[in-house]
């Protein structure tokens, strides 16, 4: 069990009531410096979970997902991990950068990458590495891309060879910002159908969305960022004032 | 052909040509990965700081300038790598600012201190490499090739890494790859080899010897794989030829290699135009 420590030395609340616990998030606050962008948070994550994360631009949600990722330091309150997992064991799929644009590299070579973690034991990939890889690809349906180059691929084939190198990185958890930003109709729908499938299959997915209406039909548990933090199940959430008047917001911004 | 024998038979000639083909293929390696970190300009900034450090070594006598130069260039890359990632002065600018202030101080010093009559010929063979090449000393030569034989396995151990964090820093740092390092790495290599190129090109060309056979190959080529090992034949073909060139016809010998690698970018691009219209 890790113990991502935040300000309050001395904490070191371990939970154990519930083994198939991946992911605790307590009195978490967040920033940059000392600016603090979010503060109070509270969710859990366990096996098998479909958490999303909603909340207008600004209220941290990137900000959270670097930090459940390592990548920043918890201004305070703590994460803790359960079930033998580290924060290195999340696959991660990140927002495209305009480097990846016109990134020469073959989908094959972008996948495998997802198996290049630390200081790993060897420094080539092993036969082993490679026919994961394959299974990878045949999971997604995209084995017909090995070879592309990536530039070349659609957009929601691109987010594929990404989620793709996430699931290489990870069995158990998979983190998703804004997959489906800058997709069409079709393509997001099948992405989404995709992270459902991959869900059902037993692995845990954490995704920011702005897409409330996807998050309503897909999770299991949502929590809201901005002013308050509400995190809740997709129902009770549905029931609540802030969950209709989120999504009351967002329609008629479409 | 005999004219091209005749010379072969002079040391300095032969060693020339194994320090052009070595460094040639050592700045087209991790060229790619400049080129898509968008530091293509590091090469630039870093050879006018190994100016100025060669100034200083020819002020203070000293025989042998590597010496001072490669730990003074390897300084300068790890603090602009450093730079980027998080500091007030950006990356472009941070480079622009080390690149300029050295080429003055460089020029500064040289034209307070030196004791050669020949002195905008000397600055000019520091910047642009026209002679240097066909001066090297055995003992150059050999720690060229032992640098380069570095700088090459370097490249091939961690040739992964070099293509996940290229590819994605975030995504490789959430995997646990220690980015920072590897970057450091990185900016420690191209010290290396931009300390080596100095002596083929002249400070002033490194960056075309770094960033043409990259951009030559990323038009033709569409994997990580086949745009590195391209641009590093590339390279190498188009450092022999300038050479074989610059022997023949009594040019300067960087602004040849340059000049080769310029037509090849070309021809690369016209070739992927038919590529492109095929496919």
């Amino acid at each position: 069990m890790l113990t991502v420590s935040g300000a309050y030395p001395g904490d070191d609340r371990h939970f154990t009531e519930d083994k198939m616990s991946l992911i605790k998030v307590k009195d978490l606050s967040l920033g940059y410096d000392s600016k603090v962008v979010a503060k109070d948070l509270n969710f859990e994550v366990n096996m098998g979970e479909y958490l999303c994360i909603v909340g207008e631009n600004g209220s941290g949600k990137s900000t959270l997902m670097k930090t459940l990722l390592g990548l920043k330091k918890p201004l305070g309150g703590s994460i803790e991990f359960g079930d033998g997992l580290k924060s290195t064991d999340i696959g991660y799929l990140p927002q495209q950068s305009l480097v990846q644009k016109d990134f020469p590299a073959s989908v094959y070579e972008i996948v495998i990458s997802g198996l290049c973690k630390g200081f790993s034991k060897s420094l080539f990939y092993s036969k082993r590495d490679k026919e994961t890889v394959s299974s990878t690809l045949e999971r997604l349906g995209i084995s017909s891309l090995k070879h592309r180059c990536y530039r070349e691929l659609s957009g929601g084939q691109q987010q594929r060879v990404l989620l793709a190198r996430a699931l290489c990185a990870t069995e158990k958890i998979i983190l998703l910002d804004e997959p489906v930003a800058g997709l069409d109709p079709v393509a997001t729908k099948e992405m989404y159908d995709t992270i459902s499938d991959l869900n059902k299959g037993g692995v845990t997915v954490i995704m920011i969305s702005h897409d409330i209406a996807a998050a309503v039909k897909y999770a299991t548990n949502i929590l809201h960022m901005g002013d308050d933090n509400v995190f809740s199940t997709k129902e009770e959430y549905l029931n609540s004032e802030l969950g209709r008047n989120f999504a009351e917001s967002v329609r008629s911004e479409e | 052909m005999d004219k091209l024998s005749l010379y072969m038979q002079y040391p300095m000639v032969r060693y020339a040509f194994i320090v052009g083909i070595l460094i040639a293929l050592c700045s087209s390696l991790l060229g790619v990965t400049l080129v898509l970190k968008r530091f293509s300009f590091i090469g630039d900034g870093l050879s006018h700081v190994a100016f100025g450090a060669m100034a200083i070594a020819a002020v203070l006598n000293f025989t042998n300038e590597t010496i001072i130069v490669l730990p003074v260039t390897i300084v300068s890359a790890i603090l602009l790598l450093r730079t980027g990632a998080n500091t007030k002065v950006k990356g472009d600018a941070a480079i622009a600012m080390i690149s300029v202030g050295a080429l003055a101080f460089g020029y500064l010093l040289m034209n307070i201190f030196s004791t050669s009559s020949n002195l905008s010929g000397d600055v000019c063979s520091t910047l642009f490499g026209s002679l240097s090449i066909l001066t090297l000393t055995k003992s150059e030569v050999r720690l060229c090739i032992v640098l380069s034989m570095i700088v090459l396995i370097i490249f091939i151990m961690f040739y992964n890494k070099i293509f996940s964090v290229t590819f994605d820093e975030d995504f490789a740092k959430a995997n646990g790859t220690p980015v920072e390092g590897y970057n450091l790495l990185i900016a420690v290599v191209i010290a290396v080899i931009i300390v080596l190129a100095m002596n083929l090109v002249g400070s002033l060309l490194i960056s075309a010897l770094v960033i043409f056979p990259a951009l030559s190959a990323m038009r033709l080529f569409k994997s990580f794989k086949s745009v590195t090992i391209f641009s590093a034949v590339l390279s190498v073909v188009c450092a022999l030829s300038g050479l074989v060139i610059s022997v023949l016809a009594g040019t300067p010998t960087g602004s040849t290699i340059v000049a080769v690698d310029v037509l090849a970018f070309f021809v690369c691009c016209i070739g992927g135009l038919f590529k492109g219209a095929k496919g």
